[in-house]
């Protein structure tokens, strides 16, 4: 736990209370620790070690991020960092906050809706050894390949439900691009990983 | 049948297979931005371009490692020549129009996933790792791909007519990414990666399905183009590579 150090090292706790003061690059309304990147705060003896982990493994905000953390850490000071990648378990949507999905709607940004990943019949790959892979092929083959669950995303304008996906794909990597029926503007939507 | 390769250099040949796969085609989609045919489709192939270049750097980072020669993911993708790259001779062939290039995204990506679905059970933590975190993206990219196959492929004869001619052009391409090559064994037997063909039954599957459904038909020939997995290539690769690493060639170890 978070054991106050009579060395003078500042509590994991206050650390946590730091990394709320660094906001996403690219969604600057919303800290790392909201977005739920930040999986472990640790002291090992007198260097502090953030693991951090990438919400999608090509996102270019990663080394702007892990640069904010450290500056501001330094800012506070704080002068031995290591900041660890840690890419299992990989992030999920599920890992935002409450208080971090507020603040995407607010923001004009969809927050996600849970369980609603992509997904594909037919081609699942799965068992509890690569020998036994086989026994899983070719179910749900047939009652059509894109098994994605129709969802209801919320207009953040006008708060609408009346709203229709028109690309997975939207302006940064976790976003999808969506577009109100009702007041008819585009906004995005934070897909579900 | 005795690997004529080491442990490790198969791990190593495995793990470069997988990262120019996705750097290759990273570098092709690539070649789309700003000029896709819809914004909506640019920003999609330019987003599946990042994704894949996300993976890249994991694999050849793995790959270098495994190496032990003190190569970074940078030093792998920069600066070996054409001959030392594993990637599949798909993954080099030139955009053309945009059904071509849909049909080589659909019919990678219908490998992909499976591949790395099994990649999760890997006995190597680091390889299991990567794929767990690779799968929830290459799901959205097997899921948009099949999508647009079976909307184009069953929509205007114009858009039916340049899907099936992209799948005949294509399909020599996919028996190299379906068969197993030498360095397989022992890779399987240690239960690192999944057998070929259950990789390959999966995507027999999956492909088979689709295309059903985008009421294209499967080209009959079974003749198989093969080399890009041992570093022969087609000279299109070459051109690929002049343009990615021109500036680590020509000012080496540059950064910005």
């Amino acid at each position: 736990m978070n054991s106050p150090s009579t060395t003078g090292k500042p509590s994991t706790e206050l650390v946590w209370s730091w990394l709320h003061d660094v906001p996403d690059p690219e969604i600057p309304v919303i800290s790392v620790v909201d977005l739920g990147i930040i999986r472990q705060v640790v002291w090992e003896q007198d260097t502090l070690v953030i693991s951090v982990t990438p919400t999608y493994s090509g996102c270019p905000a990663t080394a702007v991020i892990n640069a904010d953390i450290e500056s501001k850490l330094r800012k506070e000071g704080i002068e031995n960092i290591r900041l660890e990648r840690q890419l299992s378990p990989a992030w999920t949507t599920a890992w935002i906050s409450e208080r971090g999905r507020e603040k995407l709607l607010d923001y004009g940004i969809a927050p996600p809706v849970e369980g609603t990943g992509a997904s594909v019949q037919g081609c699942a790959l799965s068992g509890s050894a690569i020998s036994e892979l086989s026994g899983s092929l070719g179910s749900g083959l047939g009652s059509g390949l894109l098994g994605r669950p129709s969802i209801t995303v919320c207009c953040p304008r006008c708060r609408s439900t009346d709203t229709e996906n028109v690309s997975q794909f939207g302006s940064t990597p976790c976003k999808a691009a969506y577009r109100c029926k009702a007041c008819l503007e585009p906004f995005d939507y934070f897909k579900c990983i | 049948m005795v690997s004529k390769h080491t442990a490790s250099s198969g791990l190593f040949e495995f793990l470069l297979q997988m990262g120019d796969n996705c750097l290759v085609l990273a570098h092709r989609n690539s070649q789309w931005c700003g000029h896709g045919p819809a914004l909506e489709e640019d920003i999609a192939i330019s987003n599946i371009s990042l994704d894949l270049i996300g993976q890249t750097q994991l694999w050849l980072e793995l790959a270098g490692e495994v190496e032990g020669a003190g190569r970074s993911a940078d030093d792998l993708a920069y600066l070996r020549d054409a001959f030392d790259f594993r990637n599949l001779l798909l993954l080099e062939r030139p955009n053309e129009d945009f059904g071509l290039t849909l049909m080589r995204q659909f019919l990678f990506d219908a490998w992909h996933l499976p591949m790395l679905k099994g990649l999760t059970q890997s006995s190597n933590k680091r390889i299991a790792e990567i794929a767990e975190k690779s799968v929830k993206e290459v799901t959205y990219h097997l899921e948009r791909s099949t999508d647009l196959i079976i909307r184009l492929g069953d929509g205007s004869a114009e858009s039916h007519r340049r899907m099936q001619s992209s799948l005949d052009e294509l399909w020599s391409y996919t028996g190299e990414m379906l068969e197993s090559d030498d360095l397989d064994p022992a890779l399987i037997s240690e239960c690192v990666v999944p057998a070929g063909d259950k990789v390959a039954e999966a995507w027999r599957q999956h492909v088979t399905a689709a295309l059903k459904l985008a009421t294209l038909i499967k080209p009959e020939s079974d003749f198989v183009r093969r080399g890009g997995k041992n570093g022969i290539h087609s000279e299109h690769l070459g051109f690929v590579l002049a343009e990615m690493q021109f500036l680590q060639r020509a000012y080496p170890g540059a950064v910005w």
